[in-house]
């Protein structure tokens, strides 16, 4: 897929991928060999008929096509961009044994764009089922949330979303950043559930200005969706930590994203540090996408700091590549022990060297420190990736809801939780996960819910 | 969006206003705080309530003119709508049993110390207020302060142009060793917070304070609020704001303070210079 040269995007958050024209986008689809036993389909989680869309494209009937993808996934042009395809779909397809296997993402993204292109009312609109006059409330509006909400309402319930932001689309909006997934793709899949009934309500946070219990007490709902994701940020403990210039991925990237701080101070009124030397510390997709934001605000060298090797990085491949591109040096099997500064700034980070251990049974290989191997690296930016934990407001929000150890919402297998017509799915029963897993899990609540509603009604 | 139904200048830098928010209101408690966007490219800012009506459905806030956000908020007029309000958040301040209580207010911290004491008052504690400002002209709320049952009101400025002449921490201390204090609250500047608490560690009155570090989204997802407290990394939005004033590391909140100072600046000089209003 052609996109920006890396000189080209290392200065700017226009997308990096320009995804394929109509004659790319038939040549690729030509290349699936439309088997009879599609592999591809198995490695989906939520089971897109992948062979029938592709199919769809090969005959040039676009539309269908959309629709076939719609049946399973309600947001095509988010998917096909963030989805980590090459673990997923592609992985099963039959021709990545014999090489490069279809790609399947970026007819996702073209099917999905294509859609996008149309006029709202010539969009691919999901049929509605007649109402059932119920309603139901979802908290949160990632794509945990808006795939429940979207489901809800075409199997025929009043919808309205709670998110405590000014924004819908949860990480999809205040984190990945513009240059991966435009915004405005997100606001043109939201606004296509608006089309289908659901409401949005934001500046609400469930918890402090309405409560699960008074949401199906007084304010007359039927049942209730949490999917509040887990967004609180971890820190990692060590000295130094709250020196000015060390941030958490989330505080940096809302600044960026949901607040657009990258257009500061013409465009808009939020600030972000502008580091030169930056150091980020994780290996997973956030800290990818703040390494890469932090290289467009102008810093001259920024280093991805990870405990393991770039093999073990959770990242998604295809950024970890783009990332290396773009100048984001990596300084692999190294752990911070120490952030260090200066008149309350920070000037650098002291880390251990790590090595890995001979695989345990689980076949993992743990970092180990190798003692007096301590190094530093000089910066005036950190920012801290490594993970989030759920939201201590949840227990405010929800009371009496049964939580794992960790905080993280129990449910079964359907997302239905210990508390009646109370739901949860998403980051916030899974832990930090992938889009199309929390979207999954919502739409997987929202035919439970609707079970729910249907027996409780005729009980 | 929120409309603006009442503005009101209290001093030279210092503006009260208020908001049509129905759901808020029925909320709102004392000590808690709001996140407030002028417009879409406007910045969230924290702002405590400083009144509000659950019957007519409106809230309060009272905000100082420090750069762009409120510079831009001082601007708007009644009838305005404002983007964003979001609350009530934060911790509301503990009140019941309250007992002999002395709260401290500095500045433009006299917007929360009102609702604090009114609220103490009600759960049946003594209340003394002792509120600080630079001159006369810069003392907010004095006629509503005067207006609760208060043990007692202690005004007190710097150059002495309205009640005592000197710093709040000396009626306090006055307090503290007459032996009858049970608890002490502060709320103004940080510096204000640390001689405050400075003040009631040494006769061991237990001391709230209601911090104002940088925030960004208010709800416990960004970690810019990040306090420490008694060694221990707290969030300022979803723990806070109140915490043990003998407990909290106040020259990190003053550091962090300051981490945008020098870029805010320019921003408010910019905004400022295509402003009209040449203030
Ligand atoms: C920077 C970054 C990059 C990522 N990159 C990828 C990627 O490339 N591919 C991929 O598949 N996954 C990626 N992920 C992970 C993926 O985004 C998450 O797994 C997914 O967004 C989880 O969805 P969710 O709906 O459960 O929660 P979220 O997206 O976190 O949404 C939760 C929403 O609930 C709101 N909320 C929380 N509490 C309340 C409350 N009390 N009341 C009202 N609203 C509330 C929040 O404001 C938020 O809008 C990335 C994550 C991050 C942070
Ligand atoms: C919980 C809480 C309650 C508050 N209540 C009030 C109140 O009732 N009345 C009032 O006048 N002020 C209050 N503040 C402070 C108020 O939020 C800041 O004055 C405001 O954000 C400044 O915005 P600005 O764009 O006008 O100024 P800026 O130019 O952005 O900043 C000027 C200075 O204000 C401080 N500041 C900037 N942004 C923030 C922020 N997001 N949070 C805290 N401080 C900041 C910094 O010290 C900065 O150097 C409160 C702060 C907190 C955290
Ligand atoms: S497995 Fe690969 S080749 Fe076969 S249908 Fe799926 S995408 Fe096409
Ligand atoms: S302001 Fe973001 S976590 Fe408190």
């Amino acid at each position: 897929m052609p996109e920006r040269s890396p000189e080209q995007r290392r200065s700017s958050f226009d997308e990096v991928a320009f995804g394929y024209s109509a004659d790319e986008a038939l040549a690729e689809a030509n290349r699936c060999l439309q088997c009879p036993n599609p592999t591809c389909q198995q490695g989906c989680p939520v089971n897109i008929d992948i062979r029938e869309f592709i199919g769809a494209i090969i005959e040039g009937d676009l539309t269908r096509g959309v629709s076939v993808l719609k049946e399973r996934n309600a947001l095509p042009a988010v998917c096909g961009r963030v989805c980590p395809q090459e673990e997923q779909c592609e992985a099963s397809c039959v021709l990545a044994k014999k090489g490069e296997p279809v790609a399947i993402g970026r007819l996702e993204r073209f099917l999905g764009d294509t859609d996008l292109a149309c006029e709202l009312d010539h969009r691919c609109v999901p049929e509605v089922a007649a109402p059932s006059g119920m309603r139901c409330a979802v908290v949160g509006s990632g794509p945990a949330g808006l795939a429940c909400a979207g489901e809800l309402a075409k199997l025929g319930h009043g919808v309205t979303i709670f998110e405590s932001l000014h924004a819908p689309g949860g990480v999809l909006t205040y984190g990945i950043p513009e240059f991966r997934l435009p915004k405005a793709i997100v606001a043109a899949e939201i606004e296509m559930l608006s089309s289908v009934g659901v409401e949005i309500v934001t500046d609400t946070v469930v918890g402090q200005l309405t409560t699960v219990p008074e949401l199906l007490g007084e304010e007359g709902f039927d049942a209730v969706f949490v999917g509040s994701g887990a967004g609180l940020p971890v820190f990692m403990g060590i000295p130094g930590e709250n020196f000015n210039g060390v941030f958490s991925a989330n505080e940096f990237l809302t600044r960026v994203n949901l607040m657009r701080a990258y257009e500061f101070p013409s465009k808009a009124d939020t600030p972000v540090a502008r580091g030169r030397k930056v150091a980020v510390i994780g290996g997973g997709n956030v800290a990818m996408d703040a390494a890469r934001t932090a290289l467009r605000l102008g810093a001259e060298e920024v280093f991805l700091v990870y405990r393991r090797t770039q093999d073990e990085m959770p990242a998604r491949k295809e950024e970890v590549h783009h990332a290396k591109e773009e100048g984001v040096e990596f300084k692999m099997l190294c752990s911070p022990a120490e952030i260090v500064g200066r008149d309350g700034f920070v000037t650098g980070i002291v880390a251990n060297r790590m090595e890995l251990s001979e695989p345990d049974e689980s076949g993992r290989r743990a970092p180990v420190c190798v003692l007096g191997a301590d190094f530093s690296i000089e910066c005036d930016t950190v920012i801290i990736a490594v993970g989030t934990r759920p939201n201590p407001l949840l227990k405010a929000a929800a009371p009496g809801i049964e939580l794992s150890r960790r905080g993280y919402v129990l449910t079964d297998e359907e997302g239905a939780t210990n508390l009646p017509g109370v739901f949860s799915g998403g980051d916030i029963v899974t832990g930090s996960a992938t889009v199309i897993l929390a979207m999954g899990a919502g739409k997987t609540s929202a035919r439970a819910m609707d079970r729910w509603l249907r027996e409780r009604a005729t009980s | 969006m929120f409309r603006i139904v009442h503005k009101r200048q209290l001093s030279e830098a210092v503006f009260e206003m208020g908001v049509e928010a129905p759901k808020i209101a029925a909320k709102a408690r004392a000590g808690q705080f709001l996140m407030v966007r002028t417009d879409e490219n406007g910045e969230r800012i924290p702002l405590t309530f400083s009144d509000w009506s659950a019957e007519q459905g409106w809230i309060r806030f009272i905000f100082m003119r420090v750069g762009k956000t409120t510079h831009a908020l001082s601007h708007l007029e009644v009838g305005d709508m404002l983007a964003d309000v979001v609350g009530p958040l934060g911790v509301p301040t503990h009140t019941e049993g309250a007992g002999r209580v002395a709260i401290v207010g500095g500045g433009v911290g006299v917007a929360v110390a009102y609702p604090v004491a009114r609220a103490m008052c009600e759960a049946g504690g003594e209340v003394t207020v002792i509120v600080g400002a630079r001159n006369s002209e810069l003392l907010i709320l004095e006629k509503e302060l005067r207006a609760l049952p208060l043990r007692e009101l202690v005004i007190c400025t710097d150059d002495g142009s309205a009640g005592r002449k000197g710093l709040v921490t000396a009626p306090l201390k006055e307090l503290c060793s007459s032996g009858e204090l049970d608890a002490a609250f502060a709320v103004g500047p940080a510096i204000m917070m640390k001689f405050a608490a400075a003040t009631t560690r040494e006769f061991d009155v237990p001391t709230t304070v209601s911090l104002n570090p940088i925030m960004v989204d208010g709800t416990g997802m960004c970690g810019a609020c990040r306090v420490t407290v008694g060694g221990e990394t707290k969030f300022g939005c979803v723990e806070g704001p109140d915490f043990d004033g003998h407990a909290v590391d106040f020259e990190e909140l003053m550091s962090r303070q300051r981490i945008y100072s020098d870029i805010e600046r320019e921003a408010d000089a910019e905004y400022s210079r295509g402003c009209q209003c040449h203030l």
